[in-house]
């Protein structure tokens, strides 16, 4: 089982950096995004300070959206992912390996360039530390449920908006606690219920996504 | 071994085959012919479980297929209408995944010898866009050998294959039948192996009322 998940992870991983633009268009999406925000609004400090949680958040969570389509599209058009599904382990095993492939490749580069965007907004350094936590247990909540997204929208002609259609209303949990934990953390309260709320989501997800995903796919393949 | 009883298909309401029984002991090869649209891929679907019959069993060792699920998989390999191989991946690693997927792990002296006798040796390290049509053909039929499945599923196996690669998997074929192994395929051409016994489908158009 965990050497399904590792060749799944490593597959994956080779085949992005291959083609390093999918990765790194996610990452410029966000960082490109965010800035946008102190441009628009001006130089206001405690207007920025304000929003900031919400702006990280609404822009993790569109970028998150761009790569979706491609989770398993590609393994699709070129039969792979046929190959994939006749791997003798249990097929949601083999999606899961695809998620955190997934997330390692489009949500760990948004965790890590996250604090150096919030600086923008002025955040304080408290903020920034519980920006990091939020967005690490927020991020894989985005791929988990978009996995379910993709898995339904394979091979429909204009699948992507789909899959951002079907997702998006989703994901507003974690956009939720995201956003709460940071503006909890500037004004001083406890972050804690927030992320502890996320953290829950994520627990709930990791338990039903691999195997509705799984679900998806056979009906998607037939 | 692999039994097939009272198989009934359809396709986007189209009913395309009922009643369809088989079966097929060790050594044993099974050729699905019929005109385009008949339901030759969606029987081999089928074979594979990928596409649930819509009445019917499919039996492996007396068990339902359905029941077996990952003992069943691990059976088989099956060569779809595409290859199945990744583009970006080099001819080397595209068999060492597959190989630790389906639970081989198979060593690189072994994919060696058989990318030698796939007539790939020496592009090892190439990436499998650069390989010909002909080429990727014969590159997903190396994972049959570098695999070591009783149970073969080949969907027009010979597309964009030469002659001196047909001829070679006649004989691979032939090998693999006579080591105890059981193959099921279609083609449109003609394929010559000598084995126990050939067990022949043909689907007809069902003509409904």
């Amino acid at each position: 089982m965990l050497t399904t998940l590792r060749w799944i992870i490593q597959r994956d991983m080779t085949l992005a950096s291959r083609g390093r633009a999918g990765v790194l268009s996610t990452l410029f999406f966000f960082v490109i995004v965010v800035s946008l925000f102190p441009l628009g609004v001006g130089p206001e400090l405690s207007v920025l300070r304000t929003i900031a949680p919400g702006v990280v958040s609404v822009a993790a969570l569109l970028a998150s959206m761009l790569s979706l389509d491609r989770m398993f599209a590609h393994d699709y058009l070129d039969g792979s992912l046929e190959q994939l599904m006749l791997v003798p382990q249990p097929l949601s095993i083999v999606v899961l390996g695809k998620i955190i492939a997934h997330w390692l490749l489009t949500g760990v580069p948004l965790v890590l360039i996250a604090p150096v965007l919030g600086v923008q907004f002025d955040l304080p350094p408290k903020a920034l530390v519980t920006l990091v936590f939020a967005l690490l247990l927020g991020t894989p909540v985005l791929s988990l449920v978009g996995a379910i997204g993709a898995a339904l929208t394979l091979g429909l002609r204009g699948g992507g908006v789909l899959v951002s259609l079907l997702v998006l209303p989703l994901c507003v949990p974690v956009l939720i606690f995201t956003a709460g934990a940071v503006e909890a953390s500037i004004t001083g309260a406890s972050a804690e219920p927030h992320l502890s709320l996320l953290g829950a989501v994520l627990v709930l997800a990791l338990l039903f996504v691999p195997w509705t995903t799984a679900a998806a796919l056979r009906i998607s393949m037939e | 071994m692999l039994e097939a009883n009272a198989l009934e298909c359809a396709r986007g309401g189209r009913r395309l085959f009922q009643g369809l029984s088989f079966s097929l002991a060790r050594g044993e090869l099974l050729k699905v012919s019929g005109p385009n649209g008949s339901g030759k891929t969606s029987l081999l679907r089928m074979l594979c479980g990928l596409l649930p019959p819509v009445a019917g069993e499919i039996l492996w060792q007396e068990s339902d297929i359905s029941s077996l699920k990952e003992n069943y998989l691990k059976e088989l390999a099956y060569l779809g209408h595409a290859n199945g191989i990744k583009a970006e991946l080099s001819v080397l690693e595209n068999l060492r995944i597959h190989g630790g997927l389906a639970g081989d792990d198979p060593s690189e002296e072994k994919i060696g010898t058989v990318l030698e006798r796939m007539g790939l040796g020496g592009s090892e390290a190439s990436p499998a866009k650069t390989l010909s049509q002909g080429q990727q053909r014969r590159l997903a039929l190396a994972r049959l050998l570098v695999g070591n499945k009783p149970l073969w599923i080949l969907d027009e196996p010979l597309t964009a294959l030469d002659a001196e690669a047909v001829n070679l998997i006649q004989v691979v074929l032939g090998e693999h039948l006579k080591g105890g192994g059981l193959a099921v395929l279609t083609t449109h051409q003609p394929l010559e192996v000598t084995t126990g016994r050939t067990e022949r489908i043909h689907l007809a158009p069902v003509n409904e009322d």
